[in-house]
């Protein structure tokens, strides 16, 4: 069945800061999703439906998100839902409801805050609670052991690594709604100790606090979603390849990225051993900008920075010019979850 | 859009422990089920959804990120839906969906809660700074909602009694009930301890592990009896803001005029519904919000509700017999699936045609609905 167009016809974000103490649920999704609106040119009786992503462990608080309703009006009561991810997933739920035919404009938010706790625990806590949990393990460690591997298999060395990190990180300096980090030499970073080797602290993505909001809209122009998938990959580390992110690649085949001309790609990569598999799932050349927007390594706001990147390849070709553009979503160690989206100017 | 058909149900037995499956085992149990009843397995599957209350209920975050193996879904896309307690209801609408939008030809969904390696109590008893606290647990909340309707409608004190009986008396004939009380009498109803004025123990859910899977398709050829998804709702409102009737909340009864629409049928057309019942009183209060029952109390009080009754409600004996959070959305939806279909065995309301699932959360304020039917729409 023929996909009826689906555009990113606005988008808005906070500024991803280290710490927000100022912007609790509702003020996060308040903001962002009457940006967004505005950004659209549409006001909040124009949205059919209504889909977010956020997570309790980052808020520290179960139900989270009800509150957040709280902060986009949802009175008279809304057509709305709610996925426990990276909004990106939300993004998803709401062109596949686009597709329906009754409703033609929806409206996406995520907000997550990860200065509220440990992240390194709640990526514990997102293992098997059964066989890996157990062992005390994190997210960055299982991250670091597929680094290993990616180096093991010269798909890379510790100076690509750092490279990736000094360019995402630059990038971001330039990006007014990133942190600003400390930009050290190659050399001087590779001179650093390993946080888990062989990853260190500039490998790894700079954690944030924010949110996001998109609108979607059946016609009306703007960036169409030419294609949109995601895939799942097996959860234990030792029972699939990590130096190929085979769910990425199955995710971008689905999404027709491998048959298009990509001019950027916005990659959510939470280490620099990431992109080096992401570059070769999405099959992105040398003629594709990676992560204008300094990408995770840059600002990384949990639940949030899949949509963002959705966001910032919009972007690219709102404002930017470009033609055809790739957002890249991931959840879970090593690059279990990841999902795809195809972007083209209309 | 597409026409959908549930081709595939299956369901753990529900209880307050289930020491002997794992949560991978637990999804798997019901997903198993499903696939053998839709005489399919995994490699004939495109997509999974899954769903589930908080993940403090358990303590892992994503837990589809661990499942995905358990349920077939490595190479494949997977979702994790959370609307509050009306979670399994909205898992079933978003998997439909993805059949109905012409995403995919056949969709696996499970739901579930395996409330015994958690602490809900805990969990739904977080105080905040800033906010109105939930102190004590669902109950603390709702039953002063549950007050308010009592003074509202001058209901008799023994409404809420005669569903807790009739529920476990339906819930006899439902092998998966987490609860058998075949001596349960409206005295020792009323004898049971006050938890939450007026709810007594004996008028509130039970706490249960359990999962609920169904099967979606675009094409039913070769199922003998699809049920039909008719029509699917989902409506939300704030929680907080003054003149919000929290009694017969509007985001309720627009979700029911919706799908009543989409279907084509007014409440009169419905031979059966399975509604999300976790406090004895919520039956009546939701007959009126659905527009089931001019007076909930007074088609609780006629018997209007029982299985011989004008429209039998909740004959698996519903959330007061069984309640895996999770899935207990996903129960009545399947419920209402099993019914049209024919197959609701000892609990079978005889020539069910059309059929309202329901589930409700947060503060009465999340709400997903479907009407399905054994015809083809």
């Amino acid at each position: 069945m023929a996909h009826r167009p689906v555009h990113v016809a606005g988008f808005a974000q906070l500024p991803h800061a280290r710490i927000n103490t100022t912007h609790e649920e509702a003020e996060l999704v308040r903001i962002t999703t009457a940006g967004a609106l505005a950004d659209a040119g549409l006001g909040r009786k124009d949205v059919g439906f209504t889909c977010s992503g956020s997570n309790d462990y980052y808020m520290g608080r179960p139900f989270s998100f009800v509150m957040a309703l709280d902060g986009i009006g949802a009175w008279p009561p809304i057509r709305e839902s709610h996925v426990e991810m990276d909004a990106a997933w939300a993004l998803y739920e709401a062109w596949v409801r686009l597709q329906h035919g009754d409703v033609d404009v929806a409206l996406v938010y995520g907000f997550g805050k990860s200065s509220l706790g440990d992240n390194d625990a709640i990526s514990n806590l997102m293992l098997d609670p059964y066989f890996l949990a157990p062992l005390g393990i994190t997210h960055r460690q299982i991250d670091a052991m597929q680094a290993r591997a990616v180096l093991d298999a010269g798909l890379a060395t510790e100076a690509d690594l750092a490279a990736i990190a000094r360019r995402c990180r630059a990038a971001g300096n330039e990006n007014p709604n990133a942190p600003d980090t400390d930009l050290s030499s190659i050399e001087e970073m590779l001179a650093a100790p390993a946080t888990a080797p062989p990853l260190r602290a500039h490998d790894y993505a700079t954690r944030t606090d924010g949110a996001a909001a998109i609108v979607l809209r059946v016609g009306g122009g703007g960036p169409r979603i030419r294609g949109l998938a995601h895939r799942i990959d097996a959860h234990q580390p030792g029972s699939r390849s990590l130096t190929a992110a085979r769910s990425a690649a199955l995710a971008a085949e689905a999404a027709g990225v491998f048959d298009a001309e990509i001019d950027a790609a916005e990659l959510y990569a939470t280490a620099t051993s990431h992109e080096v598999l992401l570059r070769r799932a999405l099959r992105l050349g040398d003629g594709t900008a990676i992560s204008p927007s300094g990408g995770a390594l840059a600002a990384d706001t949990p639940m949030v920075s899949g949509l963002v990147r959705i966001g910032e390849a919009a972007n690219l070709i709102r404002h930017g010019g470009m033609r055809r553009t790739v957002a890249h979503a991931a959840q879970g160690a090593a690059l279990q979850h990841n999902l795809v989206c195809l972007l083209e100017a209309t | 859009m597409i026409p959908t058909a549930v081709i595939g149900i299956g369901q753990t037995r529900y209880a307050a422990k289930r020491g002997d499956v794992s949560m991978p085992g637990l999804v798997r149990e019901a997903a198993l089920a499903a696939l053998a009843d839709a005489g399919l397995d995994f490699s004939d599957i495109d997509a999974v959804v899954i769903g589930k209350a908080p993940d403090m209920f358990e303590g892992v975050p994503n837990p589809e990120l661990f499942l995905a193996g358990a349920l077939g879904a490595v190479g494949k896309p997977m979702m994790r839906v959370h609307t509050a307690g009306s979670v399994g209801g909205s898992t079933a609408v978003v998997a439909s969906h993805l059949v109905s939008s012409g995403t995919h030809k056949r969709v696996l969904t499970v739901a579930y809660e395996k409330q015994s390696e958690s602490n809900a109590m805990w969990a739904l008893s977080q105080r905040f700074p800033f906010q109105p606290p939930v102190a004590a647990g669902a109950g603390g909340y709702f039953a002063p909602i549950i007050r308010a309707y009592m003074r509202r409608t001058g209901a008799p004190d023994d409404i809420g009694i005669q569903v807790a009986v009739k529920d476990r008396r339906n819930a006899l004939n439902n092998p998966n009930a987490h609860l058998h009380l075949p001596d349960l009498t409206a005295e020792k109803v009323r004898a049971s301890p006050m938890l939450w004025e007026p709810i007594r123990y004996l008028e509130a859910c039970p706490s249960s592990d359990g999962a609920c899977a169904m099967i979606f398709s675009a094409d039913a050829a070769g199922c003998k009896n699809p049920a039909w998804v008719h029509a699917t709702g989902m409506r939300s409102e704030p929680m907080l803001f003054a003149g919000r009737d929290e009694v017969n909340p509007q985001a309720g009864a627009d979700c029911a005029a919706s799908v009543y629409k989409d279907a084509g049928i007014s409440p009169s057309d419905l031979d059966v519904a399975e509604i999300y019942v976790p406090f004895s009183w919520y039956e009546p209060m939701w007959l009126e919000n659905l527009g089931l029952a001019e007076s909930g109390w007074r088609a609780v009080a006629n018997g209007e509700t029982t299985m011989d009754g004008r429209l039998p409600i909740n004959p698996s004996g519903g959330v007061l017999s069984s309640n895996p959070i999770g899935a207990s959305g996903m129960i009545r939806f399947a419920e209402a699936a099993l019914q049209v279909r024919g197959a609701a065995g000892k609990r079978q309301v005889d020539g069910a045609r059309l059929a309202l699932g329901h589930a409700y959360g947060g503060g009465s304020q999340f709400f997903s609905m479907w009407i399905v039917g054994s015809e083809r729409p």
